[in-house]
């Protein structure tokens, strides 16, 4: 298997064009009007994540953008999905 | 390098890109049953689309050299309406004759609903009446993890289930191991944004084995990817996997699975 200088051989650009793109992300979102969006907020919400000593940070960032709720819903409120938890009427998500 | 491509929707997709696919090595392709983009307005729709992809597209594929087989079924976000779904699935035991249908699929859930989940278990009732494996599409995004619980609870009831004929698909790395750990195989979907990429589908058969999975371009009429699975291959190879490791992932595990097809040759 690779060494971590192989993988950072093959991955650090890829990674770090990445990095740079999420911030350019952010300051794209602080710098036009409007309401903020949960999207953004649940991003920036994520980023600790990525800091934490532990070796599944690409699960714990899944887990943390997905809906935790339990129970079926009664239709469709539309048909596609947004890629964080849409905040509940009234509160958090 | 040959390969299979478990998962493609060719009835979205150009003549051209099932040349492509030839001249990348893929010797078979797969073609599950799936919303088209957007909501068909009668059962007759479907059966139209079942005459497709059990007519048309196995003679598209053929020109060159691909054989093509299909999986049969009302998508779950079409199931909503469970009376029109029960409308289509009528239709499917006539088309389960033709010699190219492999089993049921792609089923599972979209919104999580109650309605998709009662056409998801009558699906699943079908597959185990005709002994046929099953092919399960799991929610996008937020969606999947409550939806790919959801689906595996249901499948729990089903006690007659053959766990090893069942795929559940677009796993991701807070799914992968749920569906593994309960005997199911799993299908990483290698998208440009949505799902995996092809690093982390790698870093996923590097962490949970390789014996249970495989790798699928999904490629559709949304952005995505025919040529994922070579391309992913090639990672692999630069992540110096070896050449019949390669081989497994992309062929021999998908010709593993789907040998429990009747239908299913090489």
């Amino acid at each position: 298997m690779p060494d971590k200088k192989k993988i950072a051989d093959l991955h650090f650009m890829d990674a770090r064009c990445k990095l740079i793109d999420l911030a350019a992300f952010f300051d794209r979102m602080d710098r036009h009007e409007g309401a903020a969006d949960y999207r953004d907020q649940a991003l920036r919400a994520a980023l600790p994540i990525l800091l934490e000593n532990r070796g599944d940070r690409a699960k714990a960032v899944l887990d943390f953008l997905s809906d935790e709720s339990t129970e079926l819903l009664e239709s469709a409120p539309f048909q596609g999905a947004f890629g964080a938890p849409m905040p509940k009427k009234g509160g958090a998500a | 390098m040959r390969y299979i491509e478990p998962h493609a929707h060719m009835v979205s997709r150009t003549t051209d890109d099932y040349q492509k696919l030839a001249i990348a090595g893929c010797e078979v392709l797969c073609e599950p049953a799936f919303w088209a983009g957007f909501d068909r307005a009668s059962a007759q729709g479907f059966h139209d689309y079942f005459r497709q992809l059990t007519e048309y597209e196995p003679k598209r594929a053929e020109k060159f050299g691909i054989k093509h087989f299909c999986w049969l079924c009302i998508n779950p976000k079409e199931a909503d309406d469970p009376v029109f779904a029960r409308e289509v699935m009528s239709l499917i035991p006539d088309f389960l004759e033709k010699k190219t249908v492999l089993g049921i699929g792609e089923i599972g859930l979209n919104k999580n609903t109650r309605n998709e989940l009662t056409i998801f278990e009558e699906h699943v009732q079908i597959a185990l009446m005709h002994d046929l494996p099953i092919l399960i599409h799991t929610p996008h995004l937020e969606d999947k993890k409550k939806g790919t619980k959801l689906i595996l609870d249901a499948l729990g009831n089903f006690s007659a289930l053959n766990r090893e004929k069942v795929i559940i698909d677009h796993v991701e790395e807070h799914t992968a191991a749920m569906v593994l750990e309960q005997g199911y195989w799993a299908g990483m979907t290698l998208y440009p944004e949505s799902k995996c990429t092809p690093n982390r589908a790698i870093d996923m058969l590097e962490t949970l084995g390789s014996d249970r999975l495989w790798l699928n371009s999904a490629c559709d009429w949304g952005i995505s990817d025919p040529l994922a699975v070579p391309k992913c291959a090639i990672e692999m190879k630069k992540r110096e996997h070896s050449a019949a490791f390669i081989e497994k992932v992309v062929y021999e595990n998908p010709a593993r699975f789907l040998a429990q097809a009747k239908n299913f040759s090489l």
